[in-house]
């Protein structure tokens, strides 16, 4: 195969990669956090992705344009989630945690199967087929936004908790929690709010993921499944880590899919995973806590 | 002299037998006579249907029990246990189907293949320091890593899936796992309760202690001279080939295996979502939270057929919510909950 061939496919993964960047960003951020293990993470996503579909087809709402408010009610549904059911369970042991979080997977997966049924749905935008050009370098048009809304969103992430009084709160908090409520930081509101600010990145990236791949009820496990796997290989609770994970996750796949066969893909990703476990356990941009 | 060697053969046993149950309250030794008596005329007194779940409810409790050991005494969560139920499954079907090897045999060859699998999951983890979060998510990466792989496998037909000869058998065939559903009744119950036995006696053991130790503070243990990677490696691989006898029994009772199903991630939540809601860490508590959880969903299945409600989704909706009250209202489980109600004193050990 020429080289170009592996250029197209390497620059197609990095795109892709960005929006699973900022998809595991939002896991990173709770984690991080609130230091609770998202298990519905890719089940809000894939209620993000429903949101899109549905406003395209009925309003015919560009996904680019529904990207802040969907990105918004995301927000909405984390603070509510963090504040009413998630709060009292921060003091409670991981698997306690982890079935509770499992039970919302569960309740969202089968209730968009009830109001979407099973079929993929999928948006078709005007610009669904349109690509860039540059030499041998053909770009895709939805990746091409795609990638570069994931960079921007993690760019106003980044500038929210590096300049914002609330932002700093919420660092304060999850490097010492005692010390932040000796200071009188409110935080299970803070812990509410980053929740909301993680569901608000992986809606974000939803919207964006829609003009990707389709959507079916049952996608939100995998993904659920790449998060951790990204989020781990750059090293939880760094967000930068986050970001280069998922680079590295989604060059990974899209050439492992041109190399060997597409189903297997996801294999790779799992391999890098065990590899960046064993070899460097706090991720590649991680810091050694535990 | 004979019989002098056969009688200090037998000796250890009886005395194992009756240590296990020496410091056992009265209620409790006549509620395990009740629930066992009754698990055993059963067969006698219900129908196909309500037998075939039964035999589901102790399938969950075997395996919720094997998965308590890693997780409720050694304080382990691995969130991957479908990989030693899969390995289970596609050895003991593969020798069968092709090689026409009784299942018995075909796992005496499962034993050293998961008991190698869990070890290589615990090496990894244990010598490299991936403890809590990072741990469950190796756990998971190996069992999707097992889909995936047995998922493009031609010798296992891939993901056409792997079927068992299914013929009608004029009688029960133990020794070949042919036959009723009375028979799988029988066999998975008496699994059950052998891993019942097994987890009572490994608690009471000194191994047990050193678990409870490493669980409650691995820095303590550590410090008061307990090998902890030796006993982490021990429950792992304990709990890897009880498991993987869950996948014998599988494989041979629904006959078909699909990579995509048996090594799925929700194959390895079903698994523990028994011993969380039941009790974790506590013996009955993995046999209780399967009774509720397969009695709760095939209650759901026929209230929504008795309304003529069938909508798909709808019954997985319900199911979700009452985890999620049940998780809220009781966080130590059901069994210590009820425990107490009914002066039973097995609460988590």
């Amino acid at each position: 195969m020429p080289i170009d061939v592996y250029l197209n496919v390497a620059v197609a993964g990095i795109l892709t990669g960005l929006v699973y960047g900022l998809m595991a960003l939002g896991l990173s951020v709770i984690f991080g956090v609130v230091r609770v293990v998202n298990f519905a993470h890719g089940e809000m996503m894939s209620i993000a992705m429903y949101l899109t579909v549905l406003l395209f087809s009925g309003l015919h709402l560009d996904p680019l344009v529904m990207l802040v408010p969907i990105a918004a009610v995301l927000f909405v549904f984390g603070y509510a989630l963090q504040a009413g059911l998630i709060n009292p369970f921060i003091s409670r042991p991981e698997h306690s945690q982890f079935l509770l979080l499992v039970a919302l997977a569960l309740i969202i997966v089968n209730a968009l199967l009830i109001l979407f049924g099973p079929d993929a749905r999928t948006v078709q935008t005007s610009y669904a087929f349109d690509s860039f050009q540059w030499g041998a370098l053909i770009v895709d048009a939805t990746k091409l936004y795609a990638g570069a809304a994931a960079i921007i969103a993690a760019a106003l992430l980044f500038a929210f908790f590096r300049f914002a009084p609330v932002g700093k709160a919420i660092r304060a908090c999850a490097d010492n929690y005692t010390g932040a409520l000796v200071v009188g930081l409110d935080v299970k509101r803070l812990y509410a709010l980053t929740f909301g600010i993680g569901a608000a990145c992986v809606g974000a990236a939803g919207v964006m993921m829609t003009l990707i791949v389709d959507v079916t009820p049952m996608i939100g496990p995998a993904y659920t499944l790449l998060a951790f796997v990204i989020v781990i290989t750059g090293g939880l609770g760094s967000m930068a880590g986050a970001l280069l994970g998922g680079l590295l996750i989604g060059v990974t796949e899209a050439l492992a899919g041109l190399l060997f066969t597409p189903s297997a893909k996801s294999m790779f990703a799992f391999a890098i995973l065990v590899l960046v476990l064993l070899f460097r356990p706090q991720g590649i941009l991680g810091k050694r806590s535990i | 002299m004979a019989a002098k060697t056969s009688a200090s053969f037998v000796d250890p046993f009886i005395r194992i037998a009756v240590s296990l149950f020496e410091d056992v309250s009265r209620q409790t030794i006549a509620l395990l006579g009740i629930l066992l008596a009754s698990l055993l005329i059963v067969p006698w007194l219900v129908n196909d249907y309500l037998l075939t779940v039964l035999i589901v409810v102790l399938y969950f409790a075997f395996t919720g029990q094997a998965w308590n050991i890693m997780m409720g005494f050694a304080g382990q969560l691995s969130l991957g246990h479908a990989i030693y139920v899969g390995l289970g499954a596609y050895i003991a079907a593969v020798l069968f189907a092709r090689f026409g090897i009784a299942p018995w045999i075909g796992f005496l060859a499962v034993i050293p293949v998961a008991a190698a699998c869990g070890a290589t999951i615990g090496f990894l983890a244990f010598r490299f320091r991936v403890a809590g979060v990072y741990f469950a998510i190796l756990t998971i990466a190996f069992a999707e890593f097992a889909r995936i792989g047995f998922d493009h496998l031609d010798y296992v037909n891939a993901s056409a899936g792997l079927f068992l000869p299914v013929a009608q058998y004029a009688r029960n065939d133990l020794w070949h796992l042919r036959g009723n559903p009375t028979m799988f009744y029988y066999v998975i119950l008496a699994a059950a309760a052998f891993a019942f036995v097994v987890c009572r006696a490994l608690l009471k053991s000194r191994i047990g202690y050193f678990w409870l130790a490493i669980r409650e503070d691995e820095q303590a243990a550590r410090a008061a001279g307990i090998d902890t990677f030796r006993y982490k490696m021990a429950a792992v691989m304990i709990s890897a080939v009880i498991t993987s006898f869950a996948g014998v029994f599988y494989a041979f009772f629904y006959n078909n295996l699909f990579p995509e199903q048996v090594f799925n991630i929700s194959r390895s939540i079903e698994i523990i979502l028994g011993p969380i809601i039941g009790g974790i860490g506590t013996l009955f508590g993995p046999i209780l939270g399967a009774f509720v959880l397969t009695g709760l969903a095939e209650l759901l299945n026929a209230a929504m057929a008795a309304i003529g409600f069938d909508l798909p989704g709808a019954k997985q909706v319900f199911y979700g919510i009452c985890l999620l009250l049940v998780v809220v209202a009781l966080p130590e489980g059901v069994w210590p909950w009820l425990a107490r109600r009914i002066g039973v004193s097995e609460s988590r050990q």
